[in-house]
């Protein structure tokens, strides 16, 4: 084990923070107060105003985002008991999901942030300084540099509550911080290069991709374990949920190991070379890989070749980033491009370009996307679904220090920035979720709480069998394997018939009667499962009851000439 | 520009105090949620694992007894309150919280074969094989703990002789009205040292008899005839008559919907049947493998009973065809008379072993007080396991049950006998002429004529 001395690089700023912190702690709370009253006398007009205009439809559009899939249709149920305990199953399910949405409306503590811009302004060209000037001082705290020049670029990650920062410099420096706080947890240097740095399930317990391998530490900064499985690592992943870290190396190799357990689940072989880019779909699992010749690949446990895979770009992919719902997919590549798509259709949806190539993209909970290339960053609002001209905003580091690594703090509107001359953060308003769960992560937790949040985490533990790129397919009936088939054959046919049709261009019809009866054509004819293009119109044509064309059409032309004629002119 | 960042004050968000609850926010976003469909599905696996170890049905028995114990009556008026009796001629009352003897009631010279408790909660009537039926008292008040224990030897209130032995009795829901069987159905009051009234159908002993419990006048008996018989106290002759291929040792009538009743059978299942309709059976519940020799309803009425001469105590619901629980124990031998709580929360078992065994009707059930939080979790934790029951792994867990060796090879004899015959029956169909050999659907089967 590697320990720094004590000639810590971090103390001497976090000490300035913290005595800046205490003196304007209390006109923070004022400020904070007077925020509060007016978010109160902003939900008291709502109220009044949704009280008179109450409707049971607006309830249900609040709703829809908690109703959980397709209501099942009772019309071919012939069962009186099933029908009936369907239907009470329907209308608890509605009733569940109305609820859901008053208790948005209603009893969420706190609203989400925003920038909104006075006349001419731009918000693009709103500086930080100026945001921070703006804001009450205990957000203003929120944004701050650490100049630690010495042992950058910096990897950066916080914990799924956002109240802990793990900093991994290049050349070994690692450190837990309570940022909010201004609190140095632990710090260590561990005198090895240091690529990717991640939280394991909670504060305690983070993993570093040195030199050779992975190693496992705790909060204090003691070794846990050196795992020589994962040899050369490049970047770190960790599922919550499934208890899996999973690392890719310079060979190419995903390897996940389960951290509950400590054993190694699976290894793959990507097969695609070199590979730096690795993202997990919050959604579902699936772990995403860019590689060097331009495609994503999504992989899981289960398979040893990939569930899908995409050609992205044209050269190597730089940055990889999923949303939240896991519904797109924001890359990025050397050929300075930056594109959305949809996962779930495979397609792109459009794409942006980046200054300079781009080294890091990321989404936040509320699905702004920042793309950081060069030393300045770009914030995109509303960028998923559709194209914006301009960007939300801009930021750029001093002294052109290059970003190594972006991450939006969750639960705060602040984005972390690792770079070369340290670690900044931003205040990105409107960035982060403003209500947390306090099961799923809360950034006041006590001691107790983070006990008791472990051993239940423990316990609904997810298998990695359980990694799929429907989760809801879970608990869902497997039809039989005929079934499946017959049913895709159905699909197939229909869809094979309306493109055909689609694109079939009018075929004259023949009215051919000689030669159809042979047994070999009336063999082939069975085993023909394939509907071409050209049998389809046909089958359309002869049903809207098209005109059957003659095979030879006298021309009027011959009918013209004399008989004897007749045999000169051209055909 | 107005600009607004997420800033929470953390007293907002804290407790004040050390004493306080922390504070609880809740978001239901979805987004929040991922894969909550298999956390779901992994809770109820679990859910379903833990059940399994919590599964601890056995309390604790009562033991006393010096022969193996023949009948149980339970209170209608208390719940603590049960009383045995024994082949030996004795009866005991038992206080089922201290698992005491309260009172001794000895007389009998000969086996005890059936005891009633009145519908006031205050007297016992028990009969025997002595050709005699007695009538004892309760003692009201046990609150508290009993202040001699097993000391208390009670006298018979009134001593009725009859000509032959009895085999069962059972006293009617209210007023003071009970019936005896033996060579016939005797009905007698309190007050009168003679049946008031007797009833006859054949010249076959009647084994077990049942008032009703919502039709006041209307009893149900079985005989050694392999009959089960309906009759009215309002008239002077029974009402109908079923009678099965084997005998059929005890019914009982269904307290929520006191039409319908449900018969312990010597071929190993239990029939119930609409007393309106005795021509077909509504459900077959089939699991014992051997006779079953009492049955006892829940006073939910939503499940019954079963004790059986394969030396088990099965639980089943209404309408299910197979048990939702198995209870088994080491030492405990041919079960002769069970009994469901007053409160649906216990059942109990006498047996030849002369020991009364007190389970949980509900194996894995936390008994005692629950907490708010409790409540909310088991009742969360039901309602992912309901929606989860169908896939394999959690309906695999769910459905095993451990059965002791000789059981189980029994039942898997059982089974092969059962197929081989369906497979005969089956063949004799398809090669005899149509028609020739009906099909006999498996309610009816059983069932050799119906009487009115």
């Amino acid at each position: 084990m590697k320990r720094s001395g004590e000639n810590s690089v971090l103390k001497e700023g976090l000490n300035v923070m913290a005595i800046d912190l205490q003196k304007q702690k209390a006109a923070g709370n004022e400020k904070g107060a007077q925020q509060q009253l007016l978010h109160r006398k902003r939900k008291a007009t709502e109220i009044e105003q949704s009280e008179y205009g109450k409707d049971e439809s607006q309830g249900l559009i609040q709703a829809k985002k908690y109703i959980r899939g397709d209501k099942v249709s009772v019309k071919g149920i012939v069962d009186k008991k099933l029908k009936g305990q369907l239907r009470t199953k329907e209308r608890l399910f509605v009733e569940s999901a109305l609820n859901a949405a008053k208790v948005e409306q209603w009893l969420l503590p706190s609203e989400g942030g925003y920038l909104e811009p006075d006349g001419i302004e731009k918000t693009w060209n709103l500086t930080q300084e100026s945001i921070v000037r703006e804001v009450d001082i205990s957000s203003s705290k929120k944004s701050f540099d650490l100049k630690l020049p010495d042992l950058g670029p910096y990897a950066i990650d916080f914990t799924s509550s956002g109240r802990f920062l793990l900093l991994g410099g290049r050349k070994g420096h690692l450190a837990i911080l309570d940022w909010k706080e201004a609190r140095l947890l632990t710090e260590i240097q561990v005198r090895e290069t240091t690529r990717d740095v991640k939280f394991l399930h909670n504060e305690l317990f983070f993993a570093a991709a040195q030199k050779k391998y992975v190693y496992i530490y705790d909060k204090k900064g003691v070794e846990i374990h050196c795992l020589k499985s994962h040899l050369c690592p490049l970047k770190l992943e960790y599922l919550p949920h499934h208890f899996l870290l999973t690392t890719i190396d310079k060979a190419g190799i995903l390897r996940y190991q389960d951290t509950s357990t400590g054993h190694m689940v699976v290894q793959h072989r990507t097969r695609l070379g070199r590979c730096g880019v690795m993202r997990v779909n919050p959604y579902n699992a699936v772990m995403g890989l860019g590689h060097s010749n331009g495609t994503v690949t999504m992989w899981s446990p289960n398979m040893d070749t990939p569930l899908m895979s995409l050609l992205c770009h044209r050269g190597p992919l730089t940055a990889l980033a999923f949303d939240a719902g896991g519904q797109q997919m924001v890359t990025a590549g050397t050929d300075g491009k930056v594109k959305v798509f949809d996962v779930r259709k495979l397609q792109p949806l459009h794409s942006y370009f980046s200054p300079t190539v781009a080294r890091s993209v990321e989404i936040s909970q509320k699905g702004l996307l920042a793309v950081a290339s060069g030393s300045g960053i770009e914030i995109w609002k509303d960028a998923l679904v559709t194209k914006q001209p301009k960007p939300y905003m801009k930021h750029r580091l001093l002294q052109g220090s290059q970003v190594q690594d972006i991450c939006y703090c969750p639960y705060e509107d602040v984005l972390g920035i690792g770079h070369e001359q340290g670690f900044s953060s931003i205040l990105v308003p409107g960035s982060g979720e403003p209500n947390y769960d306090t099961f799923v992560a809360n950034p006041y937790e006590t001691r107790k709480q983070r006990r008791e949040a472990e051993v239940h985490a423990l316990l609904n533990k997810l298998q990695p069998e359980m990694i799929v790129l429907d989760p809801d397919r879970i608990g869902t009936i497997q039809r039989s394997a005929i079934e499946n088939k017959r049913e895709k054959q159905i699909v197939a046919k229909e869809a094979n018939l309306a493109g055909a049709i689609a694109s079939g261009k009018p075929v004259p019809l023949k009215k051919k009667t000689k030669g159809r009866n042979k047994s070999s054509k009336r063999h082939k004819k069975k085993q023909d499962n394939i509907i071409s293009e050209r049998r389809a119109v046909i089958k359309q044509q002869v049903n809207s009851g098209a005109n059957f064309v003659e095979l030879k059409t006298p021309k009027a032309q011959e009918e013209a000439l004399p008989r004897a004629l007749a045999r000169f002119s051209s055909k | 520009m107005k600009v607004k960042v997420i800033s929470r004050s953390e007293d907002d968000f804290t407790r004040e105090r050390r004493q306080d609850l922390q504070k609880v926010f809740r978001n239901l976003d979805p987004s929040l949620h991922p894969q909550e469909k298999a956390h779901e599905y992994v809770r109820a696996l679990n859910a379903v694992k833990l059940e399994k170890v919590f599964a601890k049905p056995f309390l604790g028995a009562l033991s006393g007894h010096t022969d193996s114990v023949s009948s149980m009556a339970k209170s209608p008026r208390r719940l603590n309150c049960i009383i045995s009796g024994s082949m030996d001629g004795e009866i005991r009352l038992w206080d089922i919280a201290y698992r005491r003897t309260i009172c001794h009631y000895s007389g009998h010279k000969g086996p005890v074969r059936g005891v009633a408790v009145s519908s006031g909660g205050d007297r016992l009537v028990s009969c025997g094989d002595d050709c005699t039926v007695r009538l004892w008292h309760i003692p009201t008040s046990t609150g508290g703990e009993p202040s001699s224990v097993g000391n208390d030897v009670a006298e018979p209130v009134a001593t009725y002789q009859g000509k032959n032995a009895f085999r069962g009795v059972d006293h009617r829901w209210s007023s003071n009205i009970f019936a005896t069987v033996g060579a016939q159905v005797d009905i007698w009051d309190h007050n009168r040292s003679e049946p008031i009234s007797s009833f006859s159908w054949g010249t076959d002993t009647v084994i077990s008899v049942r008032f009703n419990p919502a039709e006041p006048d209307v009893l149900a008996t079985t005989a050694s005839d392999r009959s089960i018989c309906l009759y009215d106290l309002r008239m002077s002759t029974p009402l109908r008559k079923v009678v099965m291929q084997t005998r059929t040792n005890s019914v009982a009538w269904n307290p929520r919907e006191a039409l319908n009743f449900t018969a312990a059978n010597e071929d190993c299942n239990c029939y119930s049947y609409d007393m309106r309709k005795l021509g077909f059976a509504t459900c077959i519940h089939k699991d014992h493998v051997s006779a079953v020799m009492d049955i006892d309803y829940s006073p939910t009425g939503r499940e019954f009973v079963t004790g059986s001469y394969d030396r088990t105590v099965r639980i089943f619901t209404y309408n299910g065809g197979h048990s939702r629980e198995v209870y088994h124990a080491k030492r405990m031998q041919r079960v002769f008379c069970v009994k469901f709580s007053g409160d649906a929360t216990y059942v109990l078992s006498g047996s030849d072993d002369t020991n009364i065994r007190l389970w949980k009707a509900q194996a894995a059930e936390q008994l005692g007080v629950l907490l708010p939080r409790e409540k909310k979790k088991h009742a969360y934790l039901k309602a992912v396991k309901e929606r989860f029951k169908h896939l394999p792994e959690i309906k695999r867990i769910d459905r095993h049950r451990h059965l002791p060796k000789p059981i189980y090879k029994a039942d898997k004899l059982r089974q092969t006998l059962i197929e081989a015959e369906r497979k005969k029956e089956h063949r004799k169909r398809a090669h005899s002429a149509p028609g020739s050999v009906p099909l006999i659907p498996a309610r009816r089967k059983r069932i050799v004529t119906e009487l009115e």
